[in-house]
């Protein structure tokens, strides 16, 4: 058992202490959050399964990294043990929901993970990540001058850029007749249909119907969110399937021509089948920035620090960003591409650093409160149902 | 019967470990959900159990009635379907050669043994547009000349569309059929149909009069075994099914998903569990019944 098990059991106590002093008031209020509940059973279960080993002072080699799929370099994991003896323990998970649902009755006993920019705005807001220790991570430098700081997290308190990136239309050049550069081909047009597979995140389907109606991706009205699920709603029959996060292995199999998707996803299968390509649509995309967090209650606090400093040797940053095909936000690391052979494949790739024209269209999601992200969800559950 | 009076330590032993799993594992945690149905979402993290019907009422707005009505009617029919394959497949095993019938069960039983989300990826191989059955079906084509006739083969879209659902649901809960069928026409007693037979009936009435009646048990419990999961499953629908293809099971791991609503996401768990009861609860009356008339 470790010092953040105990350390919730003792939580747990004096929370009962304090209602044990006062009785009458307890009974009468009873309102036991999720969170209360779950860390105290979760607390209760820890003590009766785990036997004595109580380890003190320096943490143990180990490490647990919650990531996305097919979002880390081949041999990035065994040189961080090569390097530190730390060995990393990797789960995926496929949206940033899935990840929020996991952390959000408290830390299963993850170190680190990488929401995204608005997931790590709703998650600081929960008061779900831990402050980083900025003199334990002194390869931040490294990072450009824009990701130093950020308006989801001023001061890079909690969260450190890992990859930044587009969501846009991976496609199938053999199979369209121009460059599907719009929205309107996935959304609202009967040219490719049964052959369009759409994201399964809620968020970004509806923005980015909300883009392709001239509207902000960041939209709270309800009457422009409506009218975007309309839209979707219409071209329902168009549309193969919601993939969650698997788009780019349905346009590999040719189960689909046209898929909305991560660039660096598209770019990963556009490696081994060449006739495969990537645009961001003319109306305007979502920019994101996947962020290194250690969440509350991490087990091992110092290897997160140790890893998070790790990712950003530029060397390892180079490497990792080569194999995953997306954007690094660290000037070192990209330096060092540079002066690689194929380096320029990939720092001139439009579709991993779009050109300038592309990034002012670009919107970043923002985290907009509980009463906006119902007003999505209700409305995915109608096109769902539809 | 009344032993354990006299051994009341043997008793609790023994009855300790298992009334703890049941309180602590599963009653507790059930308890646990349905105050959340009765309860409101108060920021990102927090609910507060304020003994509120909304969540309930909510469930009741056409959209959701919509997905409950649809997830009945599939699993009704993934029902009949594996009603309708799985009859002759557990006569058969039943009235096989002693020698065989090992094997034949071990076939039924075999996919149970692997994870049932590795089989639902292994029907996406199967059923995509460059699936097995495709390419099969492609080489059938082409080996009898009709890409000659008729121009080249043109696959058939088997998979994100609720073909793929209701195959993918029936596969997976077969064995959960065949099972209880088999054992109930295992007991059959030969004998009754041996005199059926000699009296005159023919192989059809025979089954209708004597097989079907006799081997009833084994197929409600089937129907039971299969509809409930049926209902609540939403792996499937998820991994197999197009854009029309979710059920209420899904509408429920949104909501303790991404939705982000686990008070509603609970109602809605617990008022697919009242359906349930209910549907036992009238079929134990009937059963009741119609042993008293017999009676």
């Amino acid at each position: 058992m470790d010092n953040n098990q105990k350390k919730a059991i003792m939580a747990s106590k004096t929370r009962k202490e304090e209602e044990g002093s006062l009785p009458m008031r307890a009974k009468r209020s009873f309102r036991p959050t999720r969170r209360n509940f779950l860390t105290g059973t979760g607390a209760a279960i820890a003590a009766i399964s785990f036997g004595p080993a109580v380890s003190f002072g320096a943490e143990e080699k180990k490490l647990n990294f919650y990531n996305w799929d097919t979002y880390i370099g081949e041999t990035t994991l065994a040189d961080f043990k090569k390097a530190t003896g730390i060995s990393v323990k990797m789960d995926l998970f496929a949206d940033n929901d899935e990840l929020l649902a996991k952390l959000k009755n408290g830390n299963p006993g993850y170190d680190v993970i990488v929401p995204t920019n608005d997931y790590v705005e709703r998650m600081i807001k929960a008061g779900m990540l831990m402050e980083l220790d900025h003199a334990k991570i002194p390869n931040f430098k490294y990072l450009e001058k824009r990701f130093q700081d950020a308006k989801f997290d001023p001061g890079r308190k909690y969260s450190i850029t890992y990859m930044w990136g587009t969501i846009g239309v991976g496609y199938r050049p053999s199979k369209v007749k121009e460059t599907p550069d719009s929205w309107k081909y996935l959304y609202d047009s009967d040219e490719y249909a049964g052959k369009i597979a759409l994201l399964a995140e809620a968020g970004t389907v509806i923005g980015c119907a909300l883009q392709y109606l001239g509207y902000s991706f960041n939209s709270t009205s309800a009457e422009e969110i409506a009218k975007a699920a309309d839209l979707i709603i219409r071209n329902k029959k168009n549309i193969k399937t919601f993939a969650a996060d698997n788009g780019q292995d349905l346009l590999a199999s040719g189960e689909v021509d046209l898929t909305q998707e991560w660039n660096g996803d598209i770019l990963q299968v556009m490696e081994e089948d060449k006739d495969i390509g990537f645009v961001v649509p003319k109306e305007g995309a979502l920019l994101w920035q996947d962020c290194l967090c250690i969440p509350k209650g991490a087990p091992h606090p110092d290897n997160a620090h140790a890893f998070i400093n790790f990712m950003n040797e530029p060397e390892i940053a180079a490497n990792n960003a080569l194999y995953i095909q997306y954007a690094t936000p660290n000037a070192a690391a990209k330096a060092l591409i540079a002066k690689m052979k194929d380096g320029k494949d990939y720092l001139e790739n439009p579709a991993i650093f779009p050109p300038a024209a592309v990034m002012a269209k670009l919107e970043e999601a923002v985290y907009l409160g509980e009463a906006r992200a119902k007003l999505i969800q209700d409305a995915w559950t109608k096109i769902q149902a539809a | 019967m009344e032993s354990w009076r006299k051994h009341p330590l043997v008793f609790w032993v023994f009855a300790l470990p298992g009334t703890f799993w049941l309180f602590v594992f599963f009653l507790a945690p059930l308890a646990f959900i349905w105050l959340m149905s009765l309860g409101e979402k108060r920021g990102i993290v927090d609910i507060d159990i304020t003994w509120t019907l909304a969540n309930y009422a909510r469930a009741f707005e056409p959209v959701y009635v919509k997905i409950i009505w649809k997830s009945v009617w599939i699993s009704a029919l993934v029902t009949l379907l594996c009603l309708l394959i799985a009859y002759p497949v557990a006569f058969a095993i039943a009235f096989a050669r002693p020698r065989w019938k090992p094997w034949m069960l071990l076939g039924v039983i075999l996919p149970f043994w692997i994870n049932m989300l590795v089989r639902t990826y292994a029907l996406i191989a199967v059923f995509r547009t460059r699936g097995y059955v495709n390419f099969g079906l492609e080489w059938l084509y082409n080996a009898l000349w009709l890409d000659k006739l008729f121009g080249p083969f043109e696959p058939f879209t088997l998979l994100y569309n609720n073909f793929a659902v209701v195959a993918g649901i029936v596969y997976v809960y077969m064995p959960f059929m065949v099972l209880p069928l088999y054992a109930s026409i295992e007991k059959l007693d030969r004998s009754y149909l041996e005199a059926s037979l000699d009296l005159g009936a023919s192989q059809a009435r025979t089954f209708w009069k004597v097989t079907w009646p006799l081997t009833m048990p084994g197929v409600v419990s089937g129907i039971i075994l299969v509809f409930i999961p049926a209902l609540g499953s939403f792996l499937i629908p998820d991994l197999l099914g197009g854009t029309n293809a979710q059920m209420i099971g899904n509408v429920i791991a949104r909501q303790f998903k991404s939705a982000n609503d686990w008070p509603f996401g609970a109602a809605l768990s617990f008022l697919l569990m009242y359906a349930t009861f209910g549907a036992l609860a009238i079929r134990a009356l009937m059963a009741g019944r119609k042993s008293s008339m017999e009676v």
